[in-house]
């Protein structure tokens, strides 16, 4: 059985005039004991789709099961089966660590004890601040404090709107580790991030952009996909070398990508010569070009052009 | 050697028994792109907001645009852009009322801002979008637009506090091209991250730990000096060894 089944969902907002389609027919299905990602830029859909998933929202249209429940007719078996961790820090800052962790467990009819093995690994990190409220907690624990609320009750399926939206690369490794972790406890996790390279940290992934669902697959076969050479091209001048590269005839895509830029070219057969024999007539030094293996954030560019980027 | 834009010497932040910033000594020239970072508390925004005359220091030096952190703050104010991904335009506002009113504030004339509006309008493709409210456009529009109406009036030196977050990975690119132009110009830019590679696009680049600055130099270099081969890795090694959070 699969933990969630999305089919055509539909989600508009606003008056007639002035709508906006959050979700443009979103299907797929999450197994059990994955971990899958929702990788897009704000507004592409993710929260809306999130909510739906956790019975906060009605879809306009189409269906989704969670755990085996429809999430309109059920949707009392689903707020007892499932953890939801919403982007916006959402636990009560004046309740201490302890208590807002106790209120948790108690509404789902359970205690810190009878599943504190679960969080054991996480809520080590901050019980030394049990007694501390919530609201006065650092960033990185508060995360942690949210994530243990979510997950007190023994969820099957766990949802994380965002988990490391504004983190720091530090905080945001350690993230990863602990959801890692937790998969090998049997619980589907969902969770979605606007950083393209978290994607490779996922079983699957769902790329969405504008409502829609451009992409689904392992971070592997996604990159896969990816047909044309790579090439990754740096020197003494970057700005200028981009501007240089853009104008190049047989430039298909050019981009900044860290210390370098990626290069695309339309025609795939001349290669190394002739783009050296380019870049010294406009007097570049220090070039390095090489090819490289396209990763998420390439794919996630190829496909959203081709969906007509506006601008 | 060119004129230098930010210079601060030992720049001291203390609340109470906690030291935000701790003697943070560099100096930034015109025209360089300067990549701020630091991991949640390392005491980024305490610094920035010495440098933008929000805050005054407990010890030490600095000056912006010139002028002095403690006795000059409101002449740094009209020397400065500043934009956040927290803050920065009016929802309820046009793209036409944002641009002046944010011009007026800067006490630019009238017969300016509308002749600059107009240039700007066509280089962010929003020519036909001038009444649009600020809250319909797409969020990389808005950060694109945030970005222009901070440097309309030709600051010195633009401070941006993340200015890319939760954008998608096009749009990002399109922003750090209007940075370059706007650093080509001879526009002083500021800039914390968290995105690793936009750390590679900065002239050079900064890591405060715990309030300190514990490296500063070229991405190149720091990637030479700590044997790495990102300035992923590089952040990594510093971060690491914080021992507080925000």
């Amino acid at each position: 059985m699969n933990s969630v089944t999305i089919e055509h969902i539909v989600k508009k907002y606003g008056a007639k005039k002035e709508q906006v389609t959050a979700l443009n027919d979103i299907s797929f299905e999450v197994a059990k004991g994955e971990l899958f990602g929702v990788i897009g830029p704000d507004g592409a859909g993710k929260t809306s789709l999130f909510r739906i998933l956790t019975t906060l929202l009605l879809a306009d249209s189409g269906t989704a099961m969670v755990d085996g429940f429809d999430v309109v007719k059920q949707y009392k078996n689903i707020r007892n089966r499932v953890g939801y961790m919403p982007g916006k820090f959402s636990l009560y800052q004046d309740l201490s660590v302890e208590e807002n962790l106790r209120f948790f467990a108690t509404i789902f009819n359970s205690s810190i004890k009878e599943n504190y093995e679960l969080i054991r690994d996480i809520y080590v990190q901050i019980e030394p601040f049990k007694d501390r409220r919530a609201g006065k907690l650092s960033g990185g624990m508060k995360q942690k404090l949210a994530l243990c609320c979510a997950l007190i009750h023994r969820p099957s399926v766990l949802f994380l709107d965002e988990p490391t939206t504004g983190v720091d690369a530090v905080s945001r490794k350690e993230f990863w580790e602990m959801l890692k972790a937790l998969k090998l406890q049997g619980i589907s996790i969902l969770v979605s991030t606007p950083y393209m390279d978290e994607a490779g940290l996922c079983d699957r992934v769902a790329l969405i952009q504008s409502g829609k669902i451009m992409s689904i697959d392992s971070p592997k076969n996604i990159t896969q996909k990816f047909t044309k050479t790579m090439w990754a091209v740096s020197s003494a001048e970057m700005y200028r070398l981009l501007n240089d590269l853009q104008q190049y005839n047989n430039t298909e895509k050019c981009y900044a990508f860290g210390e370098f830029h990626h290069l695309v070219l339309k025609n795939d057969n001349e290669g190394k010569d002739e783009i050296m024999i380019y870049l010294l007539y406009l007097s570049h030094h220090e070039i390095e070009l090489k090819t490289v293996q396209p990763n998420i954030e390439d794919c996630f560019i190829e496909l959203m052009s081709k969906s007509n980027h506006q601008q | 050697m060119s004129e230098t834009v930010i210079s601060a010497d030992k720049l001291t932040k203390k609340f109470g028994d906690f030291i935000a910033t701790n003697e943070i000594s560099f100096e930034v020239k015109k025209g360089e792109i300067f990549g701020f970072l630091g991991a949640n508390g390392a005491g980024k925004t305490t610094a920035i907001r010495m440098f933008c005359g929000l805050l005054l220091p407990s010890s030490g030096a600095a000056t912006v645009a010139g002028f002095d952190v403690y006795r000059q703050t409101e002449k740094i104010k009209q020397n400065i852009g500043y934009m956040s991904q927290k803050f920065s335009l009016y929802e309820d506002l046009t793209v036409k009322e944002n641009i002046r009113f944010y011009a007026g504030i800067y006490g630019m004339n009238r017969q300016s801002i509308k002749e600059k509006t107009v240039g700007l309008l066509k280089q962010l493709n929003l020519a036909s979008e001038p009444n649009t409210l600020v809250k319909s456009l797409p969020l990389g529009w808005k950060q694109k637009l945030a970005f222009s109406v901070a440097i309309f009036h030709e600051p010195k030196v633009v401070f941006l506090d993340e200015p890319t977050g939760g954008v998608d990975p096009i749009t990002r690119r399109e922003f750090w091209n209007l940075i370059y132009q706007a650093a080509e110009r001879g526009i002083t830019i500021f800039v914390t991250t968290h995105y690793m590679d936009e750390a590679e696009y900065c002239n050079r680049v900064s890591i405060m730990v715990d309030g300190k600055i514990e490296a500063l130099d070229t991405p190149r270099n720091l990637k030479k000096i700590f044997t790495a081969a990102s300035m992923d890795e590089v952040f990594l090694q510093f971060a690491r060894g914080a021992k507080r959070g925000e």
